[in-house]
């Protein structure tokens, strides 16, 4: 790519300091909202960009904003910063590198909806990024392009930083809301989505860092130009963040519609010691397994190629295994993750993910029985579509999607039993 | 009397101006992050404080510690917290934790025979590419430790213990 959209600190130095982002464009998109253009204009421009959030869901932000009732106020707009899935790490390297791209979008947002508060929503562990933006955010309010009647006009805008303490679950928008409200994070049952009764009761408009990030380009440059970009269904620029077995891993900018085998291999500089590749995860630990074949190796990432092998794109966490890998030991990390996360709300995750934990664990430590495997399918399909939020469908996906093509991965594990018993 | 209040007042205010008046129970987290700056942990009186501040009960600020993995009700002044979830692990991060713990001769869980850190084992940290990695709570603070290696670590805790003994000297 000859130029980054997203990743800018990468081709201007200090793009950090505000006085070098507004001498690169910064708050010129902002200002042009604000000033020159109504609410609805900016949602039909994000809607004609084709922009979709990148959090994972991959849903039309404008036709997202659009969903936002008129006659209840006020308004708010979140910005998900709790970036928590295994193999994740744009967001982090967005409000660490260029932070006032951000923060503009997000301002963006906040002007389309109408909204006079947001709130920046971040991981506990984000302690230092939190820092960083509150600075951010005091020097904006100094240069007047946060506070009361931003140029001139009648629009107000506050924006305040909130850490999360530790819950994977308050990256699921209404567990996110409910944790933002001062209460335990967990899921809310929908509907009412929170586009009608999402913080405090009131309209709510909740974006992933990286989609808001793509907000100042879009206005600056205008939806025709970003639709130029990427495939026509899923138009713009991803982060693709790369890691496990693979020689330089890191966070990679590029069109959607890239193919896996472009970044693993031309990018990524392919698999440490010339191992073969054995299985990609596309969508961190919350992906289905895709054994790497040709075909899928040569598939674009987009949001309607990946679930055609029968995965998601999700936040575009790509995690590599090389041949040495055992995909059952891979199980044991991502059952043993959603144990840790279930927020303790539905039966089926709390208890289903309670049991994988145990299962994989008798794997690792060579005491599972042979019929574990099967027990472990057994226990994954009774969590299946039964859970309020996501994150029950995302602890099986992992184990539904291998343990029949890499049924011998467990099986080699498993067998240590016999060994074990008749010593 | 509200020792955190006497303590904070400055940053309590801050913290309780970004939310809407009527809906103040919002600062429950901010202020369980400010209650941990002093020990490493929430004390009993820091519950109770916080309850009064924001008219809850002390059980329901109880019940906010006991959910979120980053509040503490013991343990050292600091944590090291290593992440061994997967894209972690696959860069080598359970070896680095074994050999850390077997160097410090302590188990994953148990903090130093002076009460300065505690190890744990935790998920993801957004530091995949960068791993061995691992984040450093304490005195309010978090801050991150990426491409660590024992030695290295080792290191940052000897530092950790001669900067406290020094102040604990003054």
């Amino acid at each position: 790519m000859s130029e980054y959209i997203l990743l800018r600190h990468r081709d201007v130095p200090h793009i950090d300091q505000l006085d070098v982002y507004r001498q690169h464009d910064g708050f010129e998109a902002f200002r042009k909202a604000v000033t020159a253009m109504q609410p609805a204009d900016v949602i039909n421009e994000v809607k004609a960009s084709g922009l979709r959030g990148r959090g994972g869901a991959g849903f039309p932000t404008g036709t997202k904003w659009s969903f936002l009732p008129n006659n209840l106020w006020p308004h708010y707009v979140v910005a998900n910063a709790d970036e928590s899935e295994p193999g994740t790490f744009k967001d982090r390297e967005i409000m660490e590198g260029n932070p006032f791209q951000f923060l503009e979008g997000l301002m963006i947002a906040s002007y389309a909806v109408q909204a006079n508060v947001a709130y920046i929503y971040l991981r506990g562990e984000f302690w230092q990024i939190a820092a960083g933006l509150d600075k951010c955010i005091a020097e904006l309010e100094k240069a007047g392009l946060l506070g009361e009647n931003l140029f001139g006009t009648s629009y107000s805008l506050h924006v305040y930083t909130h850490l999360g303490a530790g819950a994977y679950i308050c990256g699921e928008e209404s567990a996110l809301l409910e944790s933002l409200e001062g209460k335990l994070g967990q899921p809310r049952l929908r509907p009412p989505f929170p586009a009608v009764a999402g913080l405090y009761g009131k309209p709510t408009v909740i974006n992933n860092v990286e989609t808001l990030t793509n907000l100042p380009p879009i206005l600056h440059k205008g939806a025709a130009w970003y639709k130029s970009i990427g495939t026509e269904k899923s138009p713009g620029v991803k982060i693709f963040c790369l890691s496990g077995n693979v020689n330089n891993p890191g966070n990679y900018e590029l069109p959607l519609g890239t193919t896996f085998r472009h970044l693993i291999y031309d990018l990524g500089g392919g698999i440490p010691g010339n191992k073969k590749i054995k299985a990609i995860m596309p969508a961190g630990a919350s992906s289905f397994i895709i054994p790497a074949t040709d075909k899928a190796l040569d598939t674009p990432m987009d949001y309607e190629s990946v679930p055609a092998l029968g995965a998601q794109l999700g936040s575009a966490s790509v995690i590599i295994l090389d041949e040495s890998v055992n995909i059952a030991r891979v199980i044991r990390k991502t059952t043993h993750f959603f144990k840790h996360e279930s927020c303790g709300k539905c039966t089926p995750c709390r208890e289903g993910t309670y049991w994988m934990d145990h299962i994989t664990q008798r794997m690792v430590d060579g005491t599972a029985r042979p019929e574990d495997i099967d027990l472990l399918e057994a226990v994954a399909k009774q969590i299946q579509g039964k859970c309020l939020c996501p994150l029950g469908e995302f602890s099986i996906s992992a184990v539904l999607s291998s343990v029949k093509p890499f049924r011998q991965d467990f099986e080699e594990l498993v067998a240590h039993e016999e060994v074990k018993t008749s010593v | 009397m509200n020792q955190l209040l006497d303590q904070y007042p400055k940053e309590i205010n801050t913290i309780l101006a970004k939310y809407p008046a009527d809906r103040q129970r919002s600062a429950v987290m901010p202020l369980l992050h400010l209650a941990q700056r002093q020990n490493g942990y929430v004390t009993k009186q820091a519950l109770a404080d916080i309850a009064e501040i924001l008219n809850l009960s002390t059980t329901d600020v109880a019940s906010i510690v006991g959910f979120y993995s980053l509040y503490h009700e013991e343990g050292g002044r600091y944590r090291i917290q290593v992440c061994t979830d997967l894209p972690c692990a696959l860069r080598g991060a359970d070896e680095f934790l074994g050999k850390l713990c077997e160097n410090l001769g302590i188990k994953v869980g148990e903090t130093t025979p002076d009460g300065l850190v505690t190890f744990e084992e935790v998920t993801c940290l957004a530091g995949c590419h960068r791993a061995p990695m691992f984040q450093m709570q304490g005195d309010g603070e978090i801050t991150y430790h990426e491409n660590q290696t024992v030695e290295s670590t080792l290191k940052l805790i000897d530092e950790l213990k001669q900067h406290n003994g020094a102040q604990e000297g003054k």
